[in-house]
């Protein structure tokens, strides 16, 4: 099992949920975030003084799969939120040990 | 280079203003004042100069609180999202500012100009009129400032209903243009011939178009402008499935909705009470509580009304009802009986929330805050119930339950005139408007929102710790420019995206990119 955690753009989301929600997904966490990489904030005016938003808001998506999914999943997310300008996201995988149900106590691939 | 036009662009226009302003300063200089700039002939010691003092206080207060209106239109603009609440902040504001002045410098004169009400308003046709520009020479007088002031918070009213239809995605410089002939062409022509002794109030059926406080003048002919606007801009993005379908936007702050509902309703008693423009004249107590019993049944209904169709008791609604019963009661409250001002609000709730399915769902226009429906609808009912239910008791209008249908038919082509009137023009510019400078903003600004674009800022900034000041060396405008071009362009594809039903979801989705599907 792996989770999927990416980083994209707001304006972008209504996309990708879209796509996702086509393909077909087990469950979805959103989280609104701010944060930065390579794009160095936006800058904005208060009463003629410039100043910086340095730490922009993003959404991030965490998706937790089956080792086989991860591929089209990510893919999907990539295709969907590439505009080329900097600031796109990015897509963070990890392993995921164990996943529980609680509503049914259910533990492993059963459970995601 | 767009960046630098624009800026040679501005210091063009901000030269012409400066030297237009010049003008008059020298144009004013020279003339000479022959009115009553202190009150000193007007007031006297005596029951006729007490009379006018209470006058100019009563015209004075309902000025005020028609001023206040603006905070409510302000408010209204919790209907919309977050993203774009400061543009219509901006709208609002400066259609109170910005529209004054225009209609000092010569929308009065236009609008009053022969129609002798006050002093120095002497020239004018049955078609136009021409006297009292700038406030100056014989109309430097007191009455007719006070009478300037009163019809100046109604001029700027009538621009601002606009706003909220063409909100969320109008660009600004088309927007001011708009405003500035609206506040100065054609809200003031319009408003020659009913209140300025123009050729509709001598019609010689019935009294003549009878428009108390501007069911036609402000709100039908501001409900129309707004209309072709939102018709003209096209819908925001995401508002229509390829279907035709309509789908809720929901705004950012019900809070705001519901207060700037009353305070729109507390400033309409300066509008309509305010109207008799004189304390002597007792029936302004009937005017202010025909006011609100209008409003107060057009809420009620729509109580009662979403509650049947939807099971919920639907807030938004409720406060447009208010707002429909007060548009709708604006011309007719003066020539009504308190029964006729509760049947006419009850029916304006109804025909508001008909006005909003028939320009949703059928006609396809957006207009976010329902400006067409509350407006443009109650504005041309208003001004119909006039013929129907005015009881004579009152400046000798008589309608349809006194037996005569003559005030009516006057009535039918004082609307038809507004309707047609506000239609031409608001096609005339912003189409016109659509093809020089493009009225609608880029997708990107669209999907970011106008504040960030056009105001620099958003209208609730980040909190502080999320910012920091801008480094000279910080700055590289250039990589700034191509980041934002490729944004603009990866946005605009997005636009050409095609919606596809999907049945796995019983909705509409957004699909591929065209041009990807071709290949």
């Amino acid at each position: 099992m792996k989770k999927i955690e990416a980083i994209i753009r707001p304006e972008k989301f209504n996309i990708v949920r879209d796509a996702l929600t086509e393909l077909g997904y087990p469950g979805m966490t959103v989280t609104e975030v701010k944060g930065h990489g390579s794009q160095k904030g936006i800058s904005e005016v208060w009463r003629g003084r410039r100043y910086r938003v340095d730490l922009l808001s993003k959404i991030k998506i965490e998706i937790t799969v089956k080792d086989a999914d991860v591929e089209k999943i990510v893919n999907t997310i990539v295709n969907e939120s590439q505009t080329g300008s900097i600031g796109d996201g990015k897509i963070f995988i990890f392993n995921v040990e164990n996943v529980y149900r609680i509503r049914t106590k259910e533990s492993g691939e059963a459970a995601i | 280079m767009k960046c630098v036009f624009n800026k040679i662009n501005n210091v063009k226009i901000s030269t012409w203003l400066l030297l237009i302003t010049l003008g008059i300063f020298a144009l004013n200089a020279v003339v000479v004042h022959a009115g009553d700039p202190n009150g000193s002939t007007t007031y006297s010691d005596s029951i006729g100069g007490l009379k006018y003092s209470v006058n100019f206080i009563w015209t004075l207060l309902g000025a005020f609180l028609v001023f206040i209106m603006q905070a409510g239109f302000a408010f209204l603009g919790g209907f919309l999202r977050q993203k774009n609440m400061l543009g219509y902040m901006a709208h609002c504001f400066i259609d109170s500012t910005l529209g004054a002045i225009v209609f000092y410098l010569f929308g009065f004169a236009l609008m009053f100009g022969g129609s002798k009400l006050t002093p120095g308003l002497d020239f004018g046709n049955s078609l136009i009129g021409w006297d009292g520009f700038f406030l100056s020479g014989r109309s430097y007088d007191v009455q007719t400032i006070m009478f300037w002031l009163f019809q100046m918070v109604f001029a700027t009213k009538a621009v601002s209903i606009i706003a909220g239809a063409v909100a969320e995605r109008m660009k600004f410089v088309p927007y001011i243009i708009y405003s500035c002939l609206m506040c100065g062409l054609i809200y003031p022509i319009y408003g020659h011939w009913v209140w300025g002794g123009g050729w509709l109030s001598t019609l010689p059926f019935g009294a003549g178009v009878k428009d108390f406080a501007g069911c036609a003048c402000v709100h039908t002919i501001g409900g129309i402008m707004a209309f072709v606007g939102a018709w003209v801009l096209g819908p925001r993005k995401g508002k229509y499935n390829p279907d035709g379908t309509p789908n809720a936007i929901p705004g950012h702050n019900l809070v705001y909705v519901v207060i700037g509902t009353l305070i729109l309703a507390f400033g309409w008693f300066g509008f309509n009470a305010g109207s008799t423009l004189a304390a002597t004249d007792l029936r302004m107590s009937v005017v202010a509580s025909n006011t609100f019993i209008a409003a107060a049944a057009g809420a009620s209904i729509m109580l009662f009304l979403t509650w049947a169709m939807t099971g919920y008791i639907d807030v938004l609604f409720i406060c447009n009802g208010a707002l429909a019963g007060l548009v709708a009661i604006t011309a007719p409250c003066a020539y009504v009986a308190p029964w006729a001002a509760a049947v006419i609000g009850l029916l304006s709730g109804l025909i508001m929330r008909g006005a909003v399915w028939l320009v949703e769902v059928k006609m396809k226009v957006d207009d976010p805050l329902g400006a067409v429906a509350v407006h443009a609808a109650n504005g041309i009912w208003g001004m119909l119930a006039i013929g129907i239910f005015a009881d004579g008791t009152y400046g000798g209008v008589s309608g349809l339950i006194t037996g005569t249908g003559w005030q009516l038919l006057a009535q039918a082509i004082g609307t038809g005139v507004a309707i047609g009137w506000a239609f031409a023009w608001g096609a005339a510019i912003f189409f016109i408007l659509k093809y020089t400078m493009g009225i609608r903003v880029s997708d990107l600004v669209e999907s970011e929102g106008v504040d960030i674009h056009i105001h620099g800022s958003p209208c609730y900034p980040v909190e502080e710790r999320y910012i920091g000041n801008v480094g000279e060396a910080m700055i590289d405008l250039n990589q700034e420019r191509e980041q934002l071009s490729l944004l603009e362009e990866a946005m605009s594809k997005d636009a050409g995206r095609e919606k596809i039903y999907s049945d796995k979801l019983g909705r509409w989705v957004y699909a591929r990119l065209k041009t990807e599907k071709k290949r």
